[in-house]
């Protein structure tokens, strides 16, 4: 039975070994030009990410995070509007806004936060977990390029990043939308900055994962963060306190790392017009970054991602 | 388009810091052969693979597989490829894990279809098509691993010690495929350190010790011109062993309680022997002749202090 199956099914047609790759080549001359340099493999690649973080409820976990997340803040929002009705309405229009603003804002920032967190976790350990498991050797001996691989992998974590953000970030809209009928101005640009953000820490972290192990890339990737944070609120106290020299420092940390000041743009324009003038608040900006610094966090994202595919390409597996 | 040649390497070296993997490995596989590579554990054999298959960049040296450059992503949809210690995607289903690889080797969907479960009834896992890997035994990953590698109906294809974990019944499953590769003309390079394996299967073997091939040989003429000898003595001293391994070939003599076992040049030193065991003063029950096995000359070629 197996000898036969292997005869006359399983490996024939006995081949002269010499026309078999001839063959191959004639009959899907499409697919195996696919397989070498274009899309073909990355989508595979990128398919498969996916697939990997729903079999390993990564996925789950964050959105059942971030519905109950919602869910509270979707209660909270409902009862301060009750007790804004109750109170037989606060005067004046414009300082309902301004609250239901301020909670907008402390939801994205929440939000803004989780995307973080997400970005780094579900991508810390995608290339250094498979060289340790040594998975990675049966990919990158496939007729493909491992920069495909690479840029595979981090498609499909930005595609899952994005989809969380709409999720997250469209529900705080949503909640102080409903409840509050407050609409949070710049939409699209604030959660396209957002994106940006996310996407930079994701870069990083496969970058990291190219040279590092799981547990370095995680202390790199957070470090670097919150460098950027603390640098952030440095540049903010500097520019309360009118001194240059602590200014610089902050945009300094923003240039090592341009994670936090693409968050401030963010919050600066879904902001209500009365708290960007107001200033120091946990989610407003006092020193604005340039809009010159987005420019800057699209260049690091892809020199950043370019790198990777380079240190992956030259490294030993 | 076609080379006489499946595998060259010249001079192919991998230096890890200052430690040296590979020394020097200088190989022509001529295509259709089923070549083994064998050594004990640490001599470099996964490192010369992993060369070979453009996971490990050389330190220095050249090598071509099927006429290619090592690394050339073309050449690749015809190797096969089954990784020392298999490892992979456990939260995948057999059959999504053959169709993932299949994917990635550019087969379409409809081949894809066809040859998967062409794959698993080969390999035996037919009945675990929809298992998920994680549960699986570590002899099913084995199989698992070879369906794998065999996908593209490859005319190259490296096994890493493709028997580990597995039952006599998975080994012999295993030769019988590697059985079939050959009569339909495919090249296999087989890793092992198992010389029964390679005994069965090769058409060819390269010893390779420290990084370096110390003896390479087609398996019918490498025993050609030696014989093993079975002595069994009543009444065994040291000295007399010693004495006998002055007949023996370096490091081929085992001695087991009264039994005594060594690889001599030819048939002509049996009588000395005899004679040596009957001077000592010790009852002299065998003196039997036999073809060596590949493992007197691995124990002969690698050193005896080397276990497997």
């Amino acid at each position: 039975m197996l000898e036969s199956d292997l005869r006359e099914d399983t490996l024939a047609p006995p081949p002269p070994a010499a026309s078999l790759i001839g063959e191959k080549h004639e009959a899907a001359p499409a697919l195996i030009g696919q397989g070498v340099g274009g899309v073909g493999p990355i989508l595979i690649i990128t398919r498969l990410t996916f697939h990997e973080a729903r079999r390993r409820r990564i996925l789950v976990l964050g959105f059942v995070l971030g519905l109950a997340f919602l869910a509270l803040f979707s209660i909270g929002v409902y009862f301060i509007q009750r007790d804004i009705l109750r109170s037989g309405g606060i005067a004046d229009e414009r300082l309902i806004r301004e609250v239901y603003g301020f909670l907008s804002m402390a939801g994205l920032y929440v939000v803004n936060f989780l995307i973080i967190m997400m970005a780094a976790l579900i991508s810390v350990d995608t290339l250094s977990g498979e060289i340790a498991s040594g998975t990675i050797q049966t990919i990158v001996t496939k007729p493909l390029r491992r920069w495909q691989v690479v840029l595979g992998k981090w498609l499909g974590f930005l595609a899952m990043l994005s989809l969380y953000l709409v999720l997250m970030a469209g529900g705080v809209i949503l909640a102080v939308r409903i409840l509050g009928g407050y609409t949070t101005p710049n939409i699209m640009s604030g959660l396209a900055l957002m994106v940006l953000e996310g996407a930079l820490v994701l870069t990083l972290s496969i970058l990291g994962g190219t040279r590092l192990s799981t547990l370095a890339n995680g202390v790199l990737v957070f470090g670097l963060y919150g460098l950027a944070f603390v640098g952030g609120w440095v540049e903010q106290i500097g520019a309360a306190m009118h001194n240059e020299t602590v200014i610089d420092i902050g945009i300094v940390s923003s240039l090592i790392m341009p994670s936090e000041a693409l968050w401030r743009l963010a919050s600066y324009q879904m902001q209500s017009p009365l708290t960007r003038d107001l200033g120091m608040s946990p989610f407003a900006a006092l020193s604005l970054p340039s809009p010159a610094m987005v420019i800057y966090a699209l260049i690091y994202t892809a020199v950043m991602l370019g790198l990777a595919m380079l240190l992956f390409q030259r490294r030993d597996l | 388009m076609d080379h006489p040649l499946a595998i060259q390497t010249r001079g192919l070296r991998k230096v890890y810091g200052d430690k040296v993997a590979v020394e020097d490995l200088t190989l022509d596989v001529p295509q259709g052969e089923v070549f083994g590579f064998l050594g004990p554990n640490g001599a470099g054999k996964t490192t010369a693979i992993k060369m070979l298959l453009g996971l490990v960049a050389p330190t220095a040296g050249q090598a071509r597989l099927l006429g290619a450059p090592i690394g050339d992503p073309q050449t690749r949809a015809a190797i096969g490829f089954l990784p020392e210690h298999f490892r992979f995607h456990e939260w995948l289903t057999a059959v999504e894990f053959l169709d993932l690889h299949a994917a990635l080797y550019g087969l379409d969907p409809a081949e894809r279809r066809k040859r998967i479960p062409e794959l698993l009834d080969l390999v035996g896992l037919s009945e675990a098509a929809h298992r998920r890997l994680r549960g699986f035994s570590k002899g099913m990953l084995q199989r698992i691993g070879l369906a794998q590698a065999l996908l593209n109906r490859p005319r190259l294809v490296f096994l890493d010690e493709p028997t580990s974990g597995l039952d006599p019944l998975g080994r012999r499953l295993v030769r019988d495929i590697i059985r079939a590769l050959r009569d339909q003309g495919t090249t296999v390079f087989l890793n092992s350190h198992l010389l029964s394996e390679v005994e069965i299967t090769c058409d060819r073997v390269a010893f390779i010790k420290a990084g370096r091939v110390v003896h390479l040989a087609a398996l019918d003429t490498l025993v050609e011109g030696l014989t093993a000898v079975d002595v069994r003595v009543g009444g065994i001293t040291p000295d007399l062993v010693a004495g006998l391994a002055r007949f023996a070939k370096p490091g081929s003599l085992r001695a087991d309680g009264d039994r005594i076992h060594l690889v001599v040049d030819d048939e002509e030193v049996l009588p000395a022997i005899s004679q040596w065991v009957l001077s000592q003063g010790a009852r002299l029950y065998a003196l039997a002749p036999q073809r060596p096995s590949l493992e007197d000359l691995f124990l002969q070629v690698i050193g005896s202090d080397v276990r497997e």
